[in-house]
């Protein structure tokens, strides 16, 4: 089976632009690991002080929303071009997966 | 016309045929797997359909017992919208879809004859009840108190059967989002598509997102009968209403997942047959994905008599009336492309054009409806029977028949018979018409919906007695298109690439049936209606290349997922009998374990495909010519 492997090799232009942005990407990658780290710390801290549950359940909720988002558009590489579709689609399920909630708590007795 | 692959196949004995089909993973056959599945399905229905017509063709009629006549509603609905109409689409889509974005087959071939055999296995394990036990007998809804009240394994056929025909759905729907997001011929932009590929897009979107709240529902259906949980079972502290709103959540996006489809062939059928583009092609993607999105918005106009309360039923209404806009969007455009157009009136033609009235008719029943106050009087008569087999079968069912006579040609490469066809369609048109029209009144007049049978002389006999007559009409039409069938395949005279004539899309730009690896080289799209603007350009070969002729990269055949459903198939049947046979645990166990060993049998498998060369290429191209 003779099938073409196409090589292409890169200009040293290309090669650097390249690095660069890979550099750039991986100082984001770390900064925003850090970030994670220091949320968390924050959350065991709020619990371990023995702060008001009213203040510290939404608190945490929030930094747990802002860490699910770094998760996906960081870790996950969403901001990067070409993944419009799937963050339309995930949009999409969490509105309805909210409705549903949204549903279950006001319309549906017990 | 014979291709290299059909001589080869007519040589082939009974039992390799029969392994070529079991282990096909091409998206062409798994089209006509897919039909000849929901058609033995549909006719199974249909069956159904005639026994309740029989039984209320007089009053006080005792032609089945009450008990036998709630398994044959519960079972007619249920097998009509899964195990029908929905394999039927999926049968054209399958056939259609890679052809009209110029692919060689779907994203995940393998899934796609997963997604086929899960679906059959489901609906044989849930037709099975007919023989076994019981069948299902708590309406297709299968509201929870009644469903957990019904003795006997009828509703566990139902659960167990849908979960695993619905996940052979799930998957095929998946399948074409991926096909149709990646594997789209160069130059074949979103807004290039054929309207039959971005409704099956948008339906596909749909059944993601709706059929999980299906699985999450059964899943708790059947927990609460076989394994002892207590979901929706008032007594210990569940909630009843909870399976209405999950099984809607589902239920109203199924209808769409029904209807856009069957929008996107009367689309082709009309811009085909009126020698004319789309009107409107832009504002037509658009409300198809508006449909789509308000579709997830209005489950609960299904449940506004159980007591939401005046906001959510406010709500609930406006959204409802707000789908008949883009619905309006679509009727007005479809007018407007056949407004100066060369109109032929060819049998997918006469189909569509008997929609448009007859889906209006069933749009504006819906919106009838959507009115909360009214729906008070509305609800569980006859007249939501009239509204939704209007939408159905005025919608869904005429667009398969259409589909059918125009799409034969392309997938088995003979020409149904233009006459018979034309008699199936008055048939089943007026046929249908008879049956349904006067149910509205029927339902006005006060007849419940699902009733066993009626006392005579309350003003319902004549047009219970003329609804039945419609029926039998129908069933006339649909023998007529078998015999229209058997008599083509008999004569076998083999057509050409663009038996209509007025082809405008990639599909008709090969021969029909295509070559197992659709197109020798990926076409170049150049614009919406490729193959006509080929044609315009008098380009003989019907499309550009968009690459050289190279060896094609091709998946091989596999009996691996005809064995993973088997093997829930019998996990089904573990499950039911558990509690009272001692084999049934074992049973259970086995057939999962059967499922997973296939799983990772093609987990450790290596399976690269193979290539077709290109000197076998360019023999299959000169043997089509």
């Amino acid at each position: 089976m003779a099938h073409d492997i196409e090589i292409i090799e890169k200009t040293p232009a290309e090669y650097n632009y390249k690095k660069r942005n890979a550099d750039r990407a991986m100082r984001g990658q770390l900064m925003m690991f850090a970030l994670m780290i220091f949320m968390t710390l924050i959350s065991f801290t709020a619990v371990q002080a023995g702060f008001s549950p009213l203040f510290v359940i939404p608190v945490i909720l929030l930094l747990a929303a802002v860490q699910v988002g770094l998760q996906l558009y960081y870790f996950m590489h969403m901001k990067e071009e070409g993944h419009g579709l799937p963050a339309m689609f995930m949009y999409t399920g969490v509105l309805i997966a909210f409705l549903t909630v949204l549903t279950f708590v006001t319309i549906v007795w017990w | 016309m014979t291709t290299a692959a059909n001589t080869v196949a007519q040589k082939k004995g009974f039992g390799a045929t029969l392994w070529d089909w079991l282990t096909t993973v091409d998206h062409k056959k798994i089209g006509i797997l897919y039909l000849i599945g929901g058609g033995f399905f549909f006719v199974l229905g249909g069956i159904e359909a005639l026994m309740i017509r029989l039984q209320l063709l007089v009053p006080n009629n005792d032609f089945v017992s009450a008990g036998f006549f709630n398994e044959l509603i519960t079972m007619h609905g249920t097998t009509m919208i899964f195990l029908a109409a929905m394999p039927l689409l999926f049968g054209f889509m399958n056939a259609i879809v890679p052809l009209q974005i110029g692919a060689r087959d779907v994203a995940f071939p393998f899934i796609n004859s997963l997604g086929f055999w899960m679906f059959f296995f489901g609906g044989l394990f849930l037709n099975l009840s007919w023989f076994i036990d019981a069948a299902p007998d708590a309406g297709w809804t299968s509201y929870a108190s009644l469903s957990l009240a019904s003795t006997g394994h009828g509703i566990d056929f139902y659960a167990i059967g849908l979960q695993i025909a619905g996940g052979g759905t799930l998957m095929a729907g998946i399948n074409f989002l991926v096909t149709i997001i990646n594997m789209r011929a160069p130059g074949m932009t979103y807004m290039r598509m054929p309207l039959f590929t971005w409704t099956t897009f948008v339906a596909s979107a749909l059944i993601l997102f709706a059929f999980p709240p299906l699985t999450v529902g059964l899943f708790f259906l059947t927990f609460d009968r076989m394994f002892g949980g207590n979901f929706f079972d008032v007594d210990y502290g569940g909630n009843t209403i909870i399976w209405e709103h999950i099984f809607w959540i589902f239920g109203h996006p199924e209808v769409y997942i029904l209807v856009l489809p069957s929008f996107g062939i009367f689309s082709e059928i009309f811009t085909i047959f009126s020698r004319k583009r789309l009107f409107g092609y832009s504002a037509m993607v658009f409300a198809t994905v508006l449909i789509g999105f308000l579709g997830f918005m209005v489950w609960a106009h299904h449940m506004f008599t159980v007591g939401l309360g005046p906001t959510a039923n406010a709500i609930f209404a406006v959204a409802t009336m707000a789908i008949a806009v883009p619905t309006g969007v679509k009727i007005f455009n479809w007018l407007l492309t056949m407004w100066g157009g060369s109109i032929r009136v060819t049998t997918p033609m006469l189909y569509a054009l008997g929609f448009i009235p007859s889906f209006v008719m069933g749009g504006v029943t819906g919106v009838q409806q959507g009115a909360a106050p009214l729906d008070y009087q509305l609800h569980d008569s006859y007249f939501i029977v009239a509204h939704f087999h209007y939408v159905i079968v005025g919608g869904v069912v005429l667009a398969i028949l259409a589909a059918t006579h125009l799409y034969w040609p392309k997938m088995f490469g003979t020409m149904l018979s233009e006459k018979l066809g034309k008699v199936t369609f008055w048939f089943f048109f007026i046929g249908f018409h008879m049956t349904f029209f006067l149910q509205h009144f029927l339902g006005l007049m006060g007849m419940p919906r699902r009733v066993w049978t009626y006392n005579a002389d309350q003003g319902w006999d004549l047009f219970n007695m003329i609804s039945s007559a419609g029926a039998l009409l129908m069933a006339i039409g649909v023998i007529v298109m078998v015999i229209n069938i058997i008599m083509t395949t008999a004569k076998n005279e083999r057509v050409g690439n663009d038996p209509w004539e007025d082809g405008r899309t990639l599909e008709w730009a090969i021969p029909s049936p295509p070559p197992f690896y659709n197109f020798a080289q990926t076409p170049l799209v150049r614009g919406l209606d490729t193959y006509w603007i080929e044609k315009q350009d008098g380009n003989k070969k019907g499309y550009i290349p968009a690459e050289p002729l190279s060896d094609i990269h091709m998946p091989h055949g596999s009996f691996i997922p005809f064995v993973m459903s088997l093997g829930l198939f019998i996990a089904g049947f573990g499950a039911m009998f558990r509690v009272e046979h001692s084999w049934g645990l074992p049973v259970l166990i086995a057939g999962l374990v059967l499922t997973f060993l296939s799983m990772s049998l093609r987990s450790v498998k290596d399976d690269l495909g193979f290539y077709v060369t290109k000197e076998e290429i360019l023999r299959t191209e000169r043997g089509s010519k």
